[in-house]
């Protein structure tokens, strides 16, 4: 059992958007017009460990709140209620340069490279910003950029371009030095490569595994991409409106899928196949997050739905080691069940 | 039998204040009833173009300015523009990457649809919401005749994908041109969409052109496939063919690049060097300056072969 | 590590947004023609005191002996009245350079005062609890609500006349629209990813909002300064010509206009005339300019 903490720990960490309050509405909720206004639970008590030197691979669909949990972990959102550790210490609760070191530790890669620099500020001023207000240049602050630079493959001759100046895949290792430039501990990366050409795709996620190596990083991979994820992960998240349904290990979790829903990303994400293949999609949609429904959120399009699962929310719980799901199905074990579950 | 759609040798040029852009550079497949096409590029490689090019819809400074487009065995690269609009809609239909590309979003979803089917037809309007009632069954959408008087905004992104292919299915065309359709959706509803395309190409007899860059879902869904590199078609073939033995080394690198396609944890296959900017072309191959079996014959742009039975390719070099 | 990669070899280092938005602009023909005819407008007005035959503040140089001489008439000092004389001698090309200047140095002072005042309370509003943006909001609305000329009588009514009164009642009257644009801007910024990402990197609030979302708010507020300039011109020289404005002694456009209008009828037009085409010019060619910049600086257009 190690005793390092985890680099990255977010502890019952809940995000609700209350609606604004507007006087006309208060005013006509008094008078008994309108009904209570509902918040956005785009995220409830989710709990999540990262150690240190994994890769953790969250994966979900657009709605599950994995944007949201990527920035609450990253220090940029607060979590309306739970807290978020870095290296074992609550964010929330340190001060001072102890905060912004916390802060520092954990850097955030975004999806879009377009909107993710300044336009109209210069690369190496893009890049030298942050190290520079903090103090953590030594020498030449143009020695520093140029060494940034060349550790994500750009040539520093560029250092005084402008973003339009550079392609997509560039401008994507632009991002990424100007965050390895804090000297990070752990990169939370929110799609990096979903925007990118395929062709440069595989140049970047390659970038992503030498880096690892090199700096001994550690990272929170979010992709929609279930191969992207399969190949660069050691453990896999698995989040469907706001909730984590199923974590393991890559190879289990591939292997042995247990939640429904995962079941069914895994069967209709298409691959390079060489047959035509017939697809039987899961019914329905994800509810709006404005509208979750009670009980387990995926029992409308479960096919395996039981009375409790509309009911009660199945709680995280472990199944084999290291491989956690949250299904009623799993503390069922009647004949029926079990059979469906290895179908 | 007839083809549906017999493009050959394509050209679409835009004049851009820097120089011309050949965005599609002499293009040539052909698409049989019944049969879904993948064209396969990324961004720059003139797939998109070359569906807009098809239907008419390229306009200044852009220009179709050679090549022939037959469809159903008739020329309709030159038609006037009141004979493509008969067309448009009735027997070649478009589904675009965002729905509200096809959507009004002050108009409800079923004046879309009756509007569609009064532009080409002559009918009643009792009879035009009946049958838009059936289309949107069709596609899939629950409690279909209530879901007329909606608006596009109360739909979620994937019923509004769907009610665009309705809309695009109402006449029953001959072809439809998907112009990335399930880029922007998530997988379960991309996987519902696919499911519903692919009954309806074939209890219909609808040929398809299925524009995507994602290898897997053409893979998936594609009867034959055509990669697209710089506005040339460098390789196209059946599917089968294509993806388990590709020749063209764009296609190789493209395929040898999905992560699913490598050994977990290791570095991926990757194509070096960047996509070419379409004004620096230049005369000879696109891709040498990317290929790692570029010789001094690829100075010159070849020319498409036949490599094997159906498979056609525009390479001096190809690989087995 | 990966092979060093090069960007793409064909752009200048000088290629800042800025000097790319300049040449987008100067690619229109009417927009260019919109420039030049500013840049002569301007130079002129500058080097007024060299190119003007006669500095018609200048109450000994006048002699109404040549008073209302029509065009071409020569002066009894010697220079040609180009453009005619107004009633006291002043010669009218050399009144309407000085006349551009006022009008000028007022317009474009109160779009800029106004264009600071108005973005600060606007990225105030923007980034302040709801309160403070609310009333904030609701008090760019009331402005909003009167018309503008109207405001601007009642401000110099209240303070009198004069350059530096009509560029108060000015900025009272223009900064509401800039508070709107700038606050509307800064909640589209505020949200983008190179924020979050300034955030993420703890960079210090006062410079997220100078150094990284102000320079980005800036392109719509530009477009509305620029319109405002006009704006701002007319609305002055309306309340000149209403005598309402400038002093007497610093005639601008508008009062030039006034002073000629009771002798339009007796045929003697360039008084008033003229000064008009000059202030015509001026407006057409601010307007040309800020639409193709309007043009430019939409993002959704650029595509």
């Amino acid at each position: 059992m190690s005793t390092t903490p985890p680099a990255l720990e977010a502890r019952g960490v809940s995000q609700v958007y209350a609606p604004p309050k507007r006087a006309f509405e208060a005013l006509a909720r008094r008078l008994g017009a309108a009904p209570p206004p509902k918040g956005i639970q785009a995220l409830d008590h989710v709990d999540l460990k990262v150690e240190r030197g994994e890769v953790v691979g969250l994966v979900g669909e657009s709605g599950c709140g994995k944007s949201t949990l990527a920035r609450i972990v990253a220090g940029i959102r607060k979590p309306t209620s739970g807290e978020v550790l870095v290296d074992g210490k609550p964010l929330a609760s340190l001060a001072g340069r102890e905060a912004v070191a916390a802060k520092l530790r954990t850097q955030m890669i975004f999806q879009d490279p377009y909107a993710s620099l300044n336009p109209r500020m210069r690369v190496a001023e893009i890049i030298a910003e942050a190290p520079r207000l903090h103090g953590l240049i030594r020498g030449s602050e143009s020695d520093f950029v140029d060494r940034a630079l060349e550790r994500t493959g750009l040539d520093p001759s560029f250092k005084q371009r402008f973003p339009h100046q550079f392609s997509g895949g560039q401008r994507q290792r632009v991002v990424i030095a100007r965050a390895l430039a804090v000297n990070p501990g752990v990169l939370v990366c929110d799609e990096p490569v979903s925007a990118l050409d395929v062709s440069i795709q595989a140049q970047v996620l390659n970038l992503f595994l030498d880096l690892r190596e090199q700096l001994d990083l550690t990272y929170l991979f979010i992709s929609h991409d279930l191969g992207v994820v399969q190949h660069v992960s050691d453990r896999v998240v698995i989040m469907y409106l706001g909730r984590i349904v199923e974590e393991a290990p890559t190879d289990e979790i591939f292997a042995r899928p247990n939640h429904p829903y995962t079941r069914a990303l895994l069967a209709e994400t298409p691959r390079i196949a060489l047959e035509p293949r017939d697809f039987n999609p899961i019914s329905g949609e994800m509810p709006s997050p404005s509208n979750t429904p009670a009980g387990c959120h995926f029992h409308p399009r479960c096919p395996y739905a039981m009375p409790i699962c509309l009911t009660a929310a199945p709680p995280l719980e472990t199944i084999a080691p290291g491989h956690r799901s949250a299904c009623h199905l799993n503390k069922v074990p009647s004949p029926e069940t079990t059979e469906e579950i290895q179908e | 039998m007839e083809q549906t759609l017999a493009v050959r040798d394509l050209q679409t040029h835009f004049a851009t204040p820097d120089g011309v852009l050949r965005a599609v550079d002499g293009v040539s497949f052909e698409v049989a009833p019944g049969r879904i096409l993948g064209l396969v590029g990324e961004s720059g490689s003139g797939k998109s173009v070359t569906g807009f090019s098809i239907l008419g819809l390229i306009e200044p400074p852009g220009e179709v300015v050679g090549g022939s487009v037959a469809f159903e065995g008739r020329d309709i690269t030159r038609l006037p523009e009141r004979e493509m609009r008969a067309l448009r809609g009735d027997r070649i239909a478009m589904v675009f990457q965002d729905p509200m590309m096809t959507l009004n979003p002050v108009l409800t979803v079923g004046t879309h649809l009756v509007e569609t089917l009064r532009a080409h037809r002559s009918m009643s309007r009792a009879e035009a919401g009946r049958r838009a009632c059936e289309a949107l069954a069709l596609v899939g959408i629950p409690a279909p005749a209530e879901r007329l008087d909606a608006y596009p905004h109360e739909f979620s992104g994937g019923m509004r994908q769907r009610v665009a292919i309705a809309i695009a299915l109402l006449h029953r065309p001959a072809l439809i041109i998907a112009d990335e359709p399930t880029t922007a959706l998530d997988v379960t509803i991309q996987a519902q969409i696919l499911s519903e395309v692919q009954k309806l190409a074939r209890s219909q007899g609808t040929a398809v052109i299925w524009i995507s860059h994602d290898l897997a879902v053409v893979s998936a869904l594609a009867d034959d496939i055509a990669v697209m590199y710089a506005g040339r078609i460098v390789e196209r073939g059946p599917a089968r063919e294509v993806l388990a033995s590709p020749a063209h080394p764009y296609t190789r690198g493209l395929i040898a690049s999905v992560a699913s396609q490598n050994q977990r944890g290791q570095r991926l296959r990757q194509i070096r060097g960047m996509p070419p900017r379409l004004l620096d072309l230049g005369a000879g191959c696109a891709f040498r300056a990317r290929c790692d079996h570029a010789t001094a014959a690829c100075e010159r742009a070849p020319a498409e072969s036949a490599f094997a039975a159906g498979h056609h390719l525009r390479c001096f070099n190809p690989q087995r | 590590m990966s092979a060093v990669i090069a960007a793409p070899a064909r752009r200048r280092l000088a290629d800042s947004p800025g000097m790319q938005v300049l040449r987008q602009v100067a690619r229109s023909k009417s927009a260019l023609l919109g420039l030049v005819v500013l840049a002569a407008i301007v130079l002129a007005a500058l080097f007024a005191g060299v190119i003007a035959p006669q500095d018609p503040y200048d109450l000994t140089q006048l002699d109404i002996l040549d008073g209302t001489l029509p065009p071409g008439s020569k002066a009894s000092a010697g220079f040609t009245y180009l453009l005619g004389s107004d009633p006291q001698g002043r010669d009218m090309l050399s009144a309407i350079l000085y006349g551009l200047r006022i009008s000028l140095g007022v317009g474009v002072g109160s779009a800029i005062i106004a264009c600071i005042v108005g973005a600060t309370l606007g990225l105030i509003a923007a980034y302040a609890g709801p309160r403070t943006e609310a009333a904030l909001m609701r008090l760019v609305d009331l402005q909003l609500s009167f018309p503008s000329i109207l405001v601007a009588l009642m401000i110099l009514a209240v303070l009198g006349k004069g350059v530096a009164n009509v560029m108060i009642a000015l900025v009272l009257v223009e900064w509401a629209y800039y508070a709107r644009v700038a606050r509307a801007s800064a909640l589209v910024e505020r949200s983008r990813e190179y924020i979050e990402a300034a955030e993420c990197l703890a960079v210090p609030r006062w410079r997220v909002v100078a150094r990284h979302l102000l320079p980005n708010c800036l392109p719509p507020l530009i477009v509305i300064a620029t319109m405002q300039v006009a704006r701002a011109i007319s609305l002055e020289a309306t309340l000149s010509f209403l005598g309402l404005g400038v002093p007497v002694t610093e005639p601008s456009l508008g009062l030039l206009i006034s002073n000629g209008y009771s002798h339009m009828m007796s045929g003697k037009y360039w008084i008033s005339f003229y000064p008009g085409i000059a202030l015509l010019v001026t407006i057409v060619a601010i307007n040309l300019v800020g639409d193709r910049l309007r043009d430019v600086l939409n993002p959704r257009a650029l595509k």
